[in-house]
């Protein structure tokens, strides 16, 4: 299953629930295009959450990066709710870790953005 | 073409068309035949992954695409080990010349993490170029016991 995405708003910062593979091809531009359309109605603080995410390949993990960087570059700020072990690892063995804010509750990543 | 066994265990040999939804068939074979072979949860996961990242690979960079370019997949499974092999009918590529996706002013690149991932989650990872035309990549996962 390709990944959804479906976003609701806490307080300021947009929480986007993705759910299914984000993998080459519709996962990862699922993806992209959510980011870009949240971004484009002025959106700057997001929250991914990707408790949901079963699988992500390489090219997932570029999506993550490319949305990160796109959303710093307009002042705003993108970080990372609810990673699954295989995520996380995946996020350690390529040194992103150190690079996403990664938060395990979401009312603490939330604050974070405060 | 199709499924064999031999005294080197049982093989399974396709010759895939250059879209995506090859890369999902490639995982899903050789899924299988780690399964069969006994292979714990996490290490199906991992082959899986490194098969898919090798056949987008050889679909997107290798055949590019190309309805006349197939790529071969062959899965080997034996007693101790699962063999994959993944030959395309591109331009080939210098595994040297590949940036280093954890060096620093990388890490921000969007693309350049697949080789790497195929060798952190295979106990071997090969590549040769074929002749008169291609490259061929051969991955091999060993069950616990024999590492």
């Amino acid at each position: 299953m390709s990944a959804k995405l479906s976003s609701r708003q806490v307080g300021d910062v947009t929480v986007i629930d993705v759910s299914g593979r984000i993998t080459l091809g519709e996962g990862s531009s699922n993806l992209r295009e959510g980011i870009r359309g949240l971004m484009a109605q002025g959106n700057k603080k997001l929250l991914l959450n990707l408790g949901d995410v079963s699988y992500i390949d390489s090219s997932g993990i570029g999506e993550l990066v490319s949305g990160f960087t796109s959303v710093a570059n307009q002042g705003g700020q993108l970080k990372l709710l609810n990673l699954t072990k295989r995520v996380k690892d995946l996020l350690q063995i390529t040194k992103l870790y150190t690079v996403f804010e990664v938060y395990d509750e979401e009312a603490a990543a939330v604050r974070s953005f405060a | 073409m199709g499924e064999n066994a031999s005294s080197e265990g049982r093989k399974v040999e396709r010759w895939l068309d250059s879209v995506l939804d090859s890369v999902d068939e490639a995982e899903r074979l050789a899924v299988e035949m780690a399964e069969e072979l006994g292979f714990p949860e996490d290490d199906l996961h991992k082959i899986g992954m490194a098969v898919r990242e090798s056949m987008v690979n050889a679909v997107v960079h290798g055949n590019r695409y190309n309805g006349r370019k197939k790529v071969h997949l062959t899965v080997i499974g034996g007693q101790d080990r699962l063999a994959v092999t993944i030959g395309d009918e591109g331009e080939g590529f210098d595994l040297g010349a590949l940036p280093d996706p954890l060096a620093e002013h990388n890490l921000l690149h969007q693309s350049g993490r697949g080789i790497f991932l195929i060798r952190a989650f295979m106990d071997e990872f090969e590549v040769r170029r074929l002749v008169p035309g291609g490259t061929e990549v051969k991955l091999v996962k060993y069950l616990e016991k024999k590492r």
